[in-house]
């Protein structure tokens, strides 16, 4: 039996499935390694961002200065190894310190001043991206012997795919996101986080360097979704990337996690993922459509999830209310 | 020597809110093996008291020993660790978890740096067993049933602390069925050993399965004493107090004026609510005041939603002048001419950040419709009237009302619904928190608005302010109404009396 708690993943699984299926059906070209392959890697960079968001959201919270961290990083690592020589891995390692401890600071403030994520997070979007214009407003190439390695290497998959670096760099990170969610302490304390703070923090939970946590976490992803941009453009431009927040936002809750917090899997993100690169792979195939169908898609897949969302709290409250109207 | 410690011992412990005590100076103590009750009505300062002891809250003054050693427990953790543990009534567990993860957030059994699930199945599995419970602990918390959650939130509690448990109001939401499994296992770990203090407004229970009781009262220790040696009528006056027991009654003249005028204009017939007040009847005639006691829990807030259509009534018709009426809402009340102050005035009553002029024009809107505003300058109007007229202080309209004090605020909402004109005022604990002078005040207002015609239906734990305002007194007890007082019959005594017989055969 299907649990209702896994019921929202099970739906995006299978709408994923169906619409797979469907499109192979148009286009049996679809059906290949290569379009799996190019699929992940062009979606690389919003995934690895949307493992963030999903940790963030399962707290109950919001992130709204992804896309500008992306923005931001990007940016910094073009300047940094485009005009000013620094070689790439040191470029890497400064620009995700300084993305984690800005995701740990939007945390504290949000534990500590008690300002709603909201908030905080949208002064951090307008930070990060005033930032991102400081250090240049132009669109700066970078080229470098070690970046041209890593976006030239691939595995060759069975029937003409190319496994690339960044496609790697997505699947380990959600991975990973799956693992620290459901098997650390650090992952139970934030669905529970999610499930009811008050609850948590008097179960014992560390609230506040979980919450801490949770937003330096984010933020180091931002960080590390800035480079995967970066290695993907081979540039640095300031203004990119606006809105990609919206686009993660949209992948956590296509797959399948609560907006209220505590209910959700790092894997349904994954098929939140997938959905999206399915429909512009759709649109590129079909060729006549307007590539701004991939939003009016998003949006009414997102108003189904969050009407089913709604549906299924419903239900198990009529649920829980007749099991206790048996009771008395 | 260490034979001699209790197990725990609090003494003069005291702690104010923005200068407000909440407690002064209680001691507490608690044997190994023992179910000590603690009791009181709300405001009393037991949740103070049991978050002081649990490190929710620290303490201004006074010393906490647990096994003979000074303890100052600073969060809840830390009290954890010393070995006490608590059970909340509301907040409890977390819904969105399954049992396992509720039973072992925070101490998860690692392999290989990762959550052991199958370990913490197996000993989840284990633990419950200890309690009786046979349950899928991979399921949602949520899917099962109150009493079920408050066993695992307890063996939780046993499991992390293991010498104090403390249950706050554990009884509140289950069935009698489900009371007595719950006190079975309380039963089994009295016998380990264990300490236990449990908060409940229901003395039945309290004499079912406690040894010894502490009362509180406006944050000060009663007393405390062993339950088989308490009659329940001591008890129940130990925490209704009666210190004002000889109030005069102005208007013991006027009883004979109202009990004349015959025909009630205002009936309630058979009105009840599953789950909430049995089926009663009510009568309220112009000019007559209506007097609810009970304790805490006994269905007195109830009884006001009833009457004001905030809870739906499933049972039973209420008639105005003759006409069947259906209060389905408080707009439907409103309409048909009622009002009401509610006993959380901070939370249901105020806004607090809307001006004292905007609060007390609030319900006068309501009933006029929202489509026809009232504007400023009869808004100003309204407020500067009733400012005079109930002296509310200070005399500004357009202060917002949050920095009024306790009695003003309450002012403010009675003029609210005086400015509806309504003929039926329903007012639950009208001078709780709020200072002796402006007590008074509202009384005598109370007074006067009954003499200008108009019904009140006041419900109190304050007995003496009952006997004092009231012509009549409906006593409940365990959501039933029990007995009806008036005359010379209506006396604080007789009100505990009929409390303390309706439990005797409840518990019977």
């Amino acid at each position: 039996m299907i649990h209702t708690r896994n019921l929202p993943f099970v739906t995006t699984l299978g709408i994923f499935v169906i619409a797979y299926a469907l499109c192979i059906l148009q286009f049996p070209n679809m059906l290949s390694t290569r379009v799996i392959g190019n699929l992940l890697t062009d979606n690389a960079f919003l995934g690895i961002a949307a493992v963030g968001m999903t940790f963030v959201i399962l707290s109950g919270g919001i992130d709204l200065s992804i896309g500008s961290v992306i923005a931001f990083t990007s940016v910094f690592v073009a300047v940094m190894v485009g005009s000013l020589g620094v070689h790439p891995l040191v470029a890497f390692v400064a620009v995700l310190v300084i993305s984690t401890l800005f995701g740990s600071l939007m945390g504290a403030m949000i534990r500590y001043l008690g300002i709603p994520p909201f908030v905080v997070t949208l002064a951090g979007m307008f930070l990060a991206r005033g930032a991102a214009y400081l250090i240049s407003t132009q669109s700066v190439p970078i080229s470098h012997e070690m970046i041209d390695t890593i976006q030239s290497f691939y595995f060759r998959i069975p029937g003409g795919g190319r496994l690339t670096a960044l496609a790697m760099l997505m699947l380990l990170v959600f991975i990973i996101g799956a693992f620290v969610a459901g098997r650390t302490r650090f992952g139970a304390n934030v669905y529970a986080i999610g499930g009811s703070e008050q609850s948590a923090e008097l179960m014992g939970v560390p609230v506040g360097p979980t919450t801490i946590g949770i937003y330096a976490l984010s933020g180091f992803l931002s960080g590390l979704s800035g480079i995967a941009y970066t290695l993907y453009t081979s540039s640095g431009y300031s203004l990119a990337t606006v809105g990609v927040e919206l686009d993660a936002i949209a992948a956590v809750v296509i797959g399948g996690t609560l907006l209220t917090g505590g209910v959700g899997l790092v894997a349904g993100t994954f098929v939140g993922i997938l959905i999206q690169g399915l429909i512009q792979t759709y649109i590129v195939f079909d060729g006549t459509l307007s590539s701004w169908w991939t939003k009016i898609v998003i949006g009414i897949l997102l108003f189904i999830f969050i009407v089913l969302q709604r549906g299924i709290i419903w239900y198990s409250n009529r649920r829980l209310a007749e099991g206790r109207l048996k009771e008395v | 020597m260490s034979d001699s410690y209790s197990l725990l011992e609090a003494r003069g412990i005291g702690k104010a809110f923005l200068g407000i005590t909440a407690l002064d100076g209680v001691d507490f103590s608690l044997e190994r093996g023992e179910i000590h009750a603690l009791l009181g009505e709300n405001g009393a300062g037991k949740s103070t008291l049991i978050k002081i002891l649990t490190g929710v809250y620290s303490r201004d003054r006074g010393t906490m020993h647990l096994d003979g050693s000074d303890v100052t427990p600073a969060s809840v953790a830390e009290a954890q660790a010393l070995g006490i543990g608590t059970v909340y009534q509301e907040v409890n567990l977390l819904e969105n978890l399954t049992v396992a993860e509720n039973l072992f957030l925070g101490r998860q059994p690692h392999r290989f740096g990762l959550i052991d699930r199958r370990e913490m199945r197996q000993r989840s599995k284990t633990l419950l067993a200890r309690y009786g419970l046979d349950i899928d602990v991979d399921a949602l918390l949520s899917s099962y049933s109150v009493a079920i959650r408050q066993i695992v939130a307890i063996a939780r509690a046993v499991d992390l602390s293991g010498k104090v448990l403390v249950l706050d109001e554990p009884t509140a939401s289950l069935d009698s069925h489900e009371v007595e499994m719950l006190f079975s296992v309380l039963r089994r770990l009295r016998e380990e050993g264990l300490g236990i203090i449990i908060i409940t407004h229901f003395l039945n229970q309290v004499y079912a399965i406690a040894d010894r009781v502490t009362v509180l009262r406006n944050g000060r220790l009663v007393g405390t004493r062993k339950l088989s040696e308490l009659p329940q009528l001591d008890l129940i006056s130990m925490m209704l107090g009666r210190e004002l027991q000889h109030i005069t009654r102005e208007h013991q003249a006027q009883d004979e004026t109202v009990a004349a005028t015959a025909e009630a204009p205002i009936r309630f017939a058979g009105y009840g609510k599953r789950g909430s007040v049995a089926p009663f009847d009510l009568d309220i005639r112009p000019g007559e005041v209506v007097g609810i006691a009970g304790l805490l829990g006994s269905g007195r807030t109830e009884t006001a939603f009833l009457l004001f259509g905030i809870d739906r009534a499933d049972s039973g018709t209420a008639t105005i002048d003759g006409q069947p009426v259906s209060l389905t809402s408080p707009e439907a009340a409103i309409v048909n001419g009622f009002g009401f102050c509610p006993e959380e005035r901070k939370t249901d009553g105020i806004i607090g950040d809307f001006s004292v002029a905007d609060n007390i024009a609030l319900a006068l809107q309501a009933r006029q419709g929202w489509a026809k505003p009232i504007s400023s300058r009869e808004k100003q109007a309204l407020a500067e009237s009733f400012i005079k007229s109930l002296d509310i202080r200070p005399p500004d309209a357009e202060r917002p009302i949050k920095f009024l004090s306790g009695g003003n605020q309450q002012k403010a909402i009675l003029a609210r619904w005086l400015a509806t004109e309504p003929r039926l005022l329903i007012l639950d604990e009208p001078t709780r928190g709020i200072d002796i002078g402006a007590h008074a005040e509202i009384l005598k207002m109370i007074e006067r608005l009954c003499s200008e015609g108009m019904s009140l239906v006041v419900i109190s734990s304050e007995l003496e302010e009952l006997t004092a305002v009231a012509h009549r007194v409906i006593v409940l007890s365990d959501r039933r109404h029990v007995a009806e007082l008036s005359g010379e019959a209506l006396t604080a005594d007789n009100i505990m009396q009929a409390i303390a017989t309706s439990a005797r055969t409840e518990a019977a």
